[in-house]
């Protein structure tokens, strides 16, 4: 019988990675927005002052000054108990570096969409994941977005696991620069009310500024507490690991939805090679992979949609039956590789003995297609060939190569 | 006037706080509560209130505070008052308590942001005219001559008249306010509870440790400052500017007000310009210009 089964408030539409985190704050009912403008971050917090002034959002919109200042209301607001959002890139993040500190060791569930761009000096506007990568220890967990759909459910996935009273930490969630960020593509969005039953209101359960049950939050605390506090924090980047497989099962059984949990795979379960990157470097590789297969080449690629939390388990285990790992890496860690590079081998570490060749590819935005990719997969696959065990290369730099 | 004796008994700034003996701060901290009431939230940048309000787990401020990173006492208090305009609480005050560091220097852009987009905070410097957190540095309050740590000979520079540069955002309410006039103080916070929108309170706070005088003489060397005219208490509202208190009786001609020097010789912080003629002079002069600016200010709001 129709109408028995109520169908899902939902629409589909073509729209660039930024609207998508736009739509998706609305979807997520965020409270209280606090922002300041960045290229290329600014449509998102265009289209969310746009959606609170025709009154489509009922959230108030506090226009800072600086990100720093950003940052800082979003903290005050979400320790007043508001669910808070906020939108930077690069320089603003780097800005708000001693706030976001502070967010996650009041463990406020702040989500913040991250566009990835580029660090000064020189400026460049371009792709780069420098920004979010140099805030690795800060205590947010870091999603890295494929896709303009998985930017929108991943905001949303993000507030229910932050919110969640075993972790109370707040989170990223990284687009790449106008690969996503621009460009459009369909995405489907759901009505609020749906999205209510699977993210109910914001309900501070651990702390908050409430003038009937006082309490004083961040006065000096001694070593005798300190150690503990970052010790609880990591005790809830483990929890993440337990609960966010559920949340995405529930998310999918509700709207449709999957983009992995931790890690997603492309063809990997008779790879020998695996591709491990994050974000639009694994949207490409799979088409590197689907290329290379028809050569024969047993290649898969494994995205990294979480980057902290560290998902050690899952490559452990695709580790442990493939024969080599190649990272990609859109930064670098100045002196010793790329941050994922490092974080992979010390992951498999005492685990497999698996090699892992990595690659920096595509620093301030240079273009990295699947022939780029394919490349790197000849070169990791001929230095396996020469027995060798890991190596790290800077592909297709311009300088010449040692 | 409102006396003492007619302010609430209730303590919301509770015993066994750190501050050293004679500490200014807290005089004005304790009376602006009294004012403020229980349905208050505090929002603490890196101060000695800071380190006043004690060890975790425990507190000596019966409201509750957020301690908040140095830059962001204004920033963080928006976002509290947006927090909780958005759960519709309205009838909570959102006080952000900053010292003279964290107002006229780091804290100034986030300051100025808050005031110039109109949010429902009082913002309340406590001002020592230092950094005294960290051991008496100058900040931009150091008046002209004082020593600090970073100015051993003197500081060469007058402070920045931040209660004007308040006044210029043409926020609803600024007043300044002194620890040695508890009472005059009180008035002006709950006057300032009462108004919605950014309001500014500036409070000079005498501090023994940082301006080097006995511990019992705070309140004394807070009288001396308004009396020689090197602190004026005002308040500007509903586009109107009013002398308060002995300012007041100053501005017409009903106490005379003493030389500086009389203000300035029981603090060891001006022993290096206490014999240079000159220095005095310029601070005499600093001062009449700004009694001077006031006035003119005062009839051109009428």
């Amino acid at each position: 019988m129709l109408g028995k089964v109520k169908k899902l408030g939902k629409k589909t539409l073509v729209i660039t990675g930024n609207y998508a985190v736009a739509y998706a704050a609305k979807s997520a009912r965020v409270e209280v927005v606090a922002a300041y403008p960045i290229t290329p971050q600014t449509s998102i917090v265009e289209k969310i002052a746009e959606f609170v002034e025709t009154g489509l959002m009922n959230a108030k919109y506090i226009r800072v000054e600086s990100e720093h200042s950003a940052m800082a209301a979003c903290v005050g607001a979400s320790a007043a108990g508001a669910r808070a959002f906020t939108a930077t890139s690069s320089q603003g993040l780097a800005y708000m570096h001693e706030m976001l500190h502070w967010a996650a060791r009041a463990r406020l569930p702040i989500v913040m969409a991250v566009v990835n761009r580029a660090m000064a000096t020189p400026w460049n506007i371009w792709s780069d994941h420098q920004d979010s990568m140099s805030q690795r220890d800060t205590g947010w967990i870091q999603f890295y977005a494929s896709n303009n759909q998985e930017a929108y459910d991943t905001v949303i996935q993000a507030y229910r696991l932050c919110e969640d009273e075993d972790i109370y930490l707040p989170a990223f969630i990284c687009l790449d620069a106008f690969i996503l960020s621009h460009t459009s593509m369909p995405v489907t969005i759901h009505d609020e009310e749906d999205v209510d039953k699977f993210l109910p209101k914001y309900e501070a359960r651990h702390w908050k500024l409430d003038v009937d049950n006082p309490v004083t939050n961040g006065n000096i605390v001694t070593p005798d507490h300190y150690y503990e506090m970052s010790w609880s924090m990591d005790e809830s980047m483990r929890y993440v690991k337990k609960k966010f497989p559920e949340i995405c099962e529930e998310y999918k059984e509700l709207f449709g939805q999957w983009h992995g949990v931790f890690t997603k795979g492309y063809k990997i379960d008779d790879a020998e090679y695996v591709i491990i990157a994050p974000g639009t470097l694994f949207e490409e590789s799979c088409v590197a992979v689907d290329m290379l297969r028809e050569n024969n080449v047993p290649i898969g690629a494994l995205k990294l949609r979480v980057y902290r939390p560290f998902p050690s388990e899952d490559i452990i285990s695709v580790a442990r039956k493939c024969k080599m790992l190649i990272t990609l890496d859109r930064a670098l860690s100045y002196g010793f590789n790329g941050p994922i590079f490092n974080d992979v081998r010390s992951a498999i570490y005492g685990e497999t003995g698996t090699p892992v060749f990595g690659y920096a590819v595509g620093l301030g935005g240079r273009d990295v297609t699947f022939n780029d990719i394919s490349s790197i997969v000849r070169d990791a696959t001929l230095k396996l060939e020469k027995g060798l065990h890991s190596s790290f290369v800077y592909y297709g730099l311009k300088v010449g190569e040692k | 006037m409102v006396s003492i004796r007619d302010m609430p008994k209730e303590e919301l700034l509770l015993p066994g706080h750190a501050a050293c003996p004679g500490c200014g701060a807290m005089i004005a901290l304790r009376y602006a509560l009294k004012a403020l009431g229980k349905r208050t939230i505090m929002c603490v940048p890196a101060c000695c209130t800071s380190v006043i309000q004690g060890l975790y787990p425990h507190t000596s401020i019966a409201v509750p505070v957020l301690n908040i990173a140095f830059a962001a006492a204004a920033s963080t208090a928006s976002g509290i008052s947006a927090g909780l305009k958005a759960r519709n609480v309205e009838d909570v005050t959102v006080l952000a308590w900053a010292g003279d560091g964290g107002t006229y220097d780091i804290g100034i852009q986030a300051l100025s942001g808050a005031a110039e987009r109109g949010d429902d905070i009082i913002y309340a410097c406590y001002d020592n005219n230092a950094y005294g957190n960290t051991g008496i540095q100058r900040s931009g309050a150091t008046p002209y001559g004082a020593w600090t740590t970073t100015t051993p000979t003197g500081k060469k520079e007058h402070r920045k008249p931040l209660e004007l540069i308040m006044l210029e955002h043409n926020i609803p309410y600024v007043a300044t306010a002194c620890s040695a006039f508890p009472d005059d103080l009180y008035m002006k916070f709950k006057k300032a509870r009462k108004i919605k929108g950014p309001r500014f309170i500036l409070i000079l706070s005498p501090c023994p440790i940082a301006w080097r005088f006995p511990s019992w003489s705070t309140v004394e060397i807070g009288k001396l400052a308004v009396k020689s005219g090197a602190w004026v208490l005002w308040e500007y509202h509903n586009g109107k500017l009013e002398f308060t208190g002995w300012s007041k009786l100053i501005a017409e001609g009903k106490l005379k007000k003493i030389p500086v020097i009389e203000y300035l010789k029981h603090q060891g912080r001006f022993k290096p310009i206490l014999k240079d003629e000159k220095a005095i002079n310029e601070i005499e002069r600093r001062i009449n210009d700004y009694w001077k600016f006031m006035k003119a200010l005062k009839e051109a709001l009428k």
